[in-house]
């Protein structure tokens, strides 16, 4: 079993407000990232997929089919984008790195053809600050 | 005499962002500014590193004391611009666009008066790992 990385990356605005709840309490459990008119992040995306390299081309995946995947179904959809208004796979979704590594798992992982399989989404918000995903 | 010493400090902040033209019709701002023009704003990680150049102070050896820097930056930068919206969080970019060139001069602005005038101060910003921008221009770069 071979793992293969593609990495990719888009820049987006967002922010963490649970509109159930009263501006105090989201300030108070999401500090400055509640603030009302957005912030953004330089996100970076790490698809990782596994399986066995293909005898006739030592090729697990073809990565430039992985890539053309991943912004087709997922970066082009979130580059330059506020992920609370703009993106239609996060509606009614609270926008933390975590549910958007959730999110883009099922953005990927139907496009991923089989035996190959999705085996992780690792998405940095900051250079301090990333989530892995593995499907479970 | 040993002569001058550059020091740095580097630093971040998050923040959203929008490039648009109110003098422009939409389509202009989309033909000049592409997606980032986007109306409901786009974001960064910035990054910025701040240069000073002076001579150490014989007394403590320092150009400046790197945490006053630090703090200095964070009072006055960070504090302003960390998790906010450049265009209507902040009062520096009412009248002109929140590009990399101009965030970078506003910066360089807010410290020169900050800052001891014997010290030369030069700005370079990162908005992504890709992009990034300097100011003042002088003939010693980074």
């Amino acid at each position: 079993m071979v793992y293969l990385t593609r990495r990719e990356h888009f820049n987006a605005a967002h922010k963490l407000y649970n509109h159930s709840w009263s501006r105090e309490k989201n300030e108070e459990v999401f500090g400055k990232c509640a603030n009302e008119n957005w912030h953004g992040h330089n996100y970076e995306l790490l698809v990782t997929v596994k399986g066995n390299p293909d005898p006739d081309t030592g090729f697990l995946f073809d990565v430039k089919r992985l890539s053309n995947i991943i912004r087709e179904h997922a970066t082009e959809k979130l580059d330059h984008k506020n992920l609370n208004v703009d993106v239609e796979f996060m509606e009614g979704q609270m926008c933390s790195t975590e549910n958007l590594a959730i999110a883009i798992w099922k953005q990927i992982e139907p496009h991923i053809p089989s035996p190959v399989k999705l085996h992780c989404i690792k998405l940095y918000e900051t250079p301090r600050i990333y989530v892995e995903y593995f499907g479970e | 005499m040993p002569g001058k010493v550059a020091v740095y400090r580097k630093e971040h902040f998050n923040a959203a962002h929008r490039l648009f033209n109110p003098a422009w019709n939409n389509d202009k701002n989309n033909a000049v500014f592409g997606k980032c023009n986007n109306p409901n704003f786009h974001g960064h990680n910035y990054e910025i590193i701040v240069r000073l150049v002076g001579e150490p102070d014989p007394e403590t050896g320092y150009v400046i004391d790197l945490k006053a820097l630090s703090d200095l930056i964070k009072e006055n930068v960070l504090k302003k611009f960390d998790h906010k919206n450049l265009n209507l969080d902040t009062p520096y970019f009412k009248n002109r666009n929140p590009t990399a060139e101009n965030i970078c001069i506003v910066i360089y602005d807010i410290l020169r008066e900050k800052i001891d005038k014997r010290l030369d101060i030069q700005v370079r910003l990162y908005e992504t790992e890709r992009n990034f921008v300097e100011y003042p221009v002088t003939k010693e770069n980074f």
